[in-house]
């Protein structure tokens, strides 16, 4: 295992960067910190996310991939002693000022998780419960959402035939895709996935992987991933975390073919991590 | 460090491998559950198997003695005692002779069983149960009818001998006809009236407190009170009279009996006392059965007689429901909202850990405190408060400022209410995180989180605490006989009378109703089995409540937790 020194170089200097490869700005993180108590988890983080593309996050276990996704949505202020610096920015608007409608901004941007969590209901309420809780009733604009967003989620064939079952009853890949079909029933804006196919099989990992380039097409999606080649086949762009700093960000093909800094050659070849 | 593999092997030890493999724990572990299995089986046995013999019909057994007297009755059990001043031994029977007044009010007995010549079971002795004294054994000698001529009570036989049975069991319907009639006037119409007498003496008391006697309106409203007063004492006059003619009929068809030995009854009785016949002696087995589950059916629908001492005890049971489900329907609402408060809304620290803890030592408080505690702040503070501002016509009377249900099931809501908190905060605490996770990142407020996916999980953990707390609550006696409960209620807490529920109302409850039974009756040996059957009713019931509740929560379980592979 190589040593990697203490001392990185710092962040681009360009604050934020502009988007590889010419995309409009979704998402800018801007000089983010974020301590767990103690920790410094997050080490001033700057980058940018493109709309309609897909962004991937890797780097070692631990390095903060996770956190830095669950504070773009604000998923983080469930934790007790936390404390951030800096601001992400969701088209132009603060996630992080004072007195910000933190719901809302959730609301434009949906989560998938590393392990499979179906809420304890039927197929049908798992996917609208994004509108229920926006109170929508009608039941036109609920199985419209159902079945727009199961087919998005490739599981409309699987399970048409019984949407009003217990979603526990589905194999843990049909519930992954389900929890997708729940992030894309309210058509937000931004998608973030946290090592979404972690816990699955070859096959059931590379439908996902289709559906993701299919997700493309219509919203922005943020993937944390641990397999080289899964991001390597999905994400258009790559950023490279070590330690709770952003080391490099880039176009997949540069990251992976001409890395800049010799740490991320090191991860993606698999020398460490 | 040294290297491991090149010590020597530790030497095999034939105990090792016991011990190792936790034999001893094993064994003690099976030990305790098995004592524990034998203590509740034990008590449970006890309670069952007393509890039925009581309806079970005995044989009613002659005994011819020495001396030549004859006693009959059930035999009830057989003990050697110490008698005398020499408390030499003895064999003893302990019988139980009925005719309760005819024996000087103690329907029992100890014979000396060296004294008895001869027994047997005579076919033909009968069993009569009785209004009042407790049961009669013996044989129907003749039928009666009483008539007044010329002045004087005249007796007329009407049957004797063979026909005097059927006669009298002609005449016991009757007079259970009768005696629903008289019923129905008296819980119907004749408690509207004397209600309505109660109302206006209220207003009458009312009127004197707050209008000056020289007030022209005084007399008005007095005249007028004094008017509706007349024509209700004329009404209830009306009534009484019906219910009279029905007694005085009552009173004119009479039986004579036979005690056991054949002697006859010093007078005729009025065929009304008489509630039923059996033939017990002439049983067969499945009779016997038969009269056993129509004498515990009785003991279930019936309410209580003679100070509790016999009938059945309807009213208990149902009050004893009835304040279990007031009590669960304030304690689950209450408990499961203060444990979200301190569960999901409270900053943790210190003080909510005070909180926590004084919320489990609330628990270990002696329930009798809660008894006074409810006395003090339901009854006289709350109800007090209630019946100045809403009843004050009725005052001094209290209305909601004595004991009632609704205080008494409060009362216990504030006891159970720790069982509840403790329990639903488990529940919370085992939601899974992802689960609140999902939630929140879908866009859902905490609130919304909460109610539509919290809540739903934790439901079954709930349910449980909502058992326990009810178990508790049903079997608790202490506080309730300082906040409303009563050895004999009038009337229900819930019935046919509008406003139909009666918070205010007195109510009877198993749990006090054994204690009164057991301890405040004046004969000992004729309440204490039915301490036995009270007891078995209260363990069906809190069993009943249980399995419901269970039931509950285990379709709730299936729904929230069948999963492919968790
Ligand atoms: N709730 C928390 N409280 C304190 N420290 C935390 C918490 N969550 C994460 N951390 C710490 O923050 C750092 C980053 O964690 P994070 O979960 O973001 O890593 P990751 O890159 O997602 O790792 P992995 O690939 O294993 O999922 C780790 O050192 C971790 O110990
Ligand atoms: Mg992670």
């Amino acid at each position: 295992m190589t040593a990697l020194p203490d001392s990185l170089p710092s962040a681009p200097e360009v604050s934020p960067p502009r988007p590889p490869g010419g995309a409009a700005t979704v998402l800018e993180v801007d000089h983010f910190n974020l301590w767990y108590g103690p920790t410094h988890a997050l080490k001033d983080v700057s980058m940018t996310i493109g709309e309609r593309q897909v962004t991937a996050l890797i780097g070692p276990s631990g390095c903060g991939k996770s956190t830095l996704l669950r504070s773009l949505n604000r998923l983080n202020d469930l934790i007790d002693n936390l404390r951030t610096g800096g601001d992400v920015r969701l088209r132009g608007d603060s996630v992080y000022r004072r007195g910000v409608d933190v719901i809302s901004l959730r609301k434009r941007m949906s989560m998938v998780f590393q392990k499979q969590n179906p809420f304890p209901k039927s197929i049908y309420e798992n996917v609208v419960f994004g509108l229920r809780v926006d109170g929508e009733k009608r039941k036109a604009v609920l199985d419209e959402a159902v079945e727009r967003s199961l087919r998005g989620s490739a599981l409309w064939d699987e399970v048409k035939d019984r949407i009003h079952k217990s979603a526990l009853e589905l194999s843990g890949g049909q519930q992954q895709r389900l929890c997708i079909a729940r992030a894309i029933a309210t058509r937000p804006e931004v998608l973030l996935m946290d090592e979404p196919c972690s816990a699955l099989d070859p096959i059931a990992t590379s439908r996902i992987e289709d559906l993701i380039v299919d997700l493309k097409r219509e919203f922005t999606v943020v993937i944390v991933t641990h397999n080289m080649q899964q991001a390597a086949r999905v994400a258009d762009v790559t950023a490279f975390m070590y330690l709770g700093r952003l080391v490099e960000v880039g176009e997949t093909t540069q990251i992976f073919e001409r890395p800049r800094f010799s740490e991320t050659e090191a991860y993606i070849t698999g020398r460490y991590g | 460090m040294a290297d491991a593999s090149k010590l020597p092997p530790l030497p095999p030890s034939p105990y090792g491998r016991f011990f190792r493999d936790g034999h001893p724990w094993i064994w003690t572990t099976r030990a305790v559950t098995a004592v524990l299995l034998l203590m509740v089986v034990g008590i449970v046995g006890i309670v069952v198997f007393n509890g039925l013999r009581t309806f079970w019909p005995r044989r009613l057994v002659r005994y011819e003695m020495k001396d030549g007297s004859v006693v009959v009755g059930e035999e009830i059990r057989r003990e050697v005692r110490r008698v005398g001043l020499d408390s030499r031994e003895q064999e003893e029977v302990f019988v139980r002779v009925g005719n309760r007044e005819k024996y000087g009010g103690n329907d029992f007995r100890w014979i000396v069983a060296a004294d008895v010549k001869s027994t047997s079971v005579p076919e033909d002795l009968l069993s009569f149960e009785r209004m009042e004294h407790g049961p009669a054994y013996g044989r129907v000698r003749q039928v009666l009818e009483a008539d007044v001529v010329d002045g004087r009570r005249v007796q007329k036989v009407v049957a004797e001998g063979k026909g005097a049975l059927a006669a009298l069991e002609r005449g016991i319907v009757e007079a259970a006809e009768r005696r629903a009639s008289r019923l129905e006037l008296q819980e119907g119409e004749i408690d509207t009236v004397s209600r309505a007498v109660d109302d206006v003496n209220d207003r009458r008391r009312w009127l004197a407190r707050t209008v000056e006697p020289d007030d022209p309106a005084f007399a008005v409203r007095k005249a007028e009170l004094d008017r509706e007063e007349a024509t209700l004492q004329e009404r209830q006059q009306g009534l009484l009279q019906k219910v009279g003619a029905v007694l005085k009929e009552d009173r004119r068809h009479l039986v004579l009996l036979e005690d056991g030995a054949g002697d006859p009854w010093p007078r005729p009785v009025a065929i009304s006392q008489v509630l039923r016949i059996d033939a017990v002696n002439e049983l067969s087995f499945v009779g016997r059965v038969g009269l056993c589950v129509a004498r515990f059916w009785r003991f279930l629908s019936q309410p209580p007689r003679e100070a509790n001492m016999d009938g059945g005890i309807w009213p208990a049971i149902y009050g004893t429901i009835l304040m279990t489900l007031i009590m669960t329907i304030f304690v689950v609402p209450f408990g499961v909202l203060a444990a979200l408060y301190l569960r999901e809304y409270a900053k943790q620290g210190w003080a909510i850990s005070a909180v926590r803890v004084a919320v489990n030592n609330l628990a270990g408080v002696p329930s009798i405190v809660f008894g006074v505690f409810g006395l003090g702040f339901f009854c006289y503070l709350v109800g007090g408060w209630v019946d100045r501002t809403f009843f004050e016509q009725r005052l001094p009377t209290p209305t909601f400022g004595g004991g009632g249900i609704l205080w008494a099931s409060l009362t216990l809501a504030l006891l159970t209410v720790p069982v509840v908190i403790v329990s639903t905060e488990e529940a919370l605490a085992a939601v899974p995180r992802s689960l609140r996770e999902a939630a929140i990142a879908c866009g859902a407020s905490k609130w919304q989180t909460i109610r539509r996916v919290v809540l739903p999980y934790a439901s079954p953990g709930i349910l449980t605490g909502t058992i326990l707390a009810m178990a508790r609550g049903a079997g608790e006696v202490a506080p309730l006989m300082l906040t409303g409960v009563i050895k004999l209620a009038e009337d229900l807490p819930l019935d046919g009378e509008a406003p139909f529920l009666h918070p205010e109302r007195k109510f009877m409850h198993l749990g006090f109703h054994i204690y009164d039974t057991g301890f405040q009756s004046p004969n000992v040996d004729a309440s204490t089995p039915l301490v036995y059957s009270t007891t078995l009713v209260l363990l069906g019931l809190v069993l009943l409540l249980n399995l419901g509740a269970i039931t509950l929560r285990n379709r709730l379980r299936k729904k929230f937790r069948t999963g492919v592979f968790g």
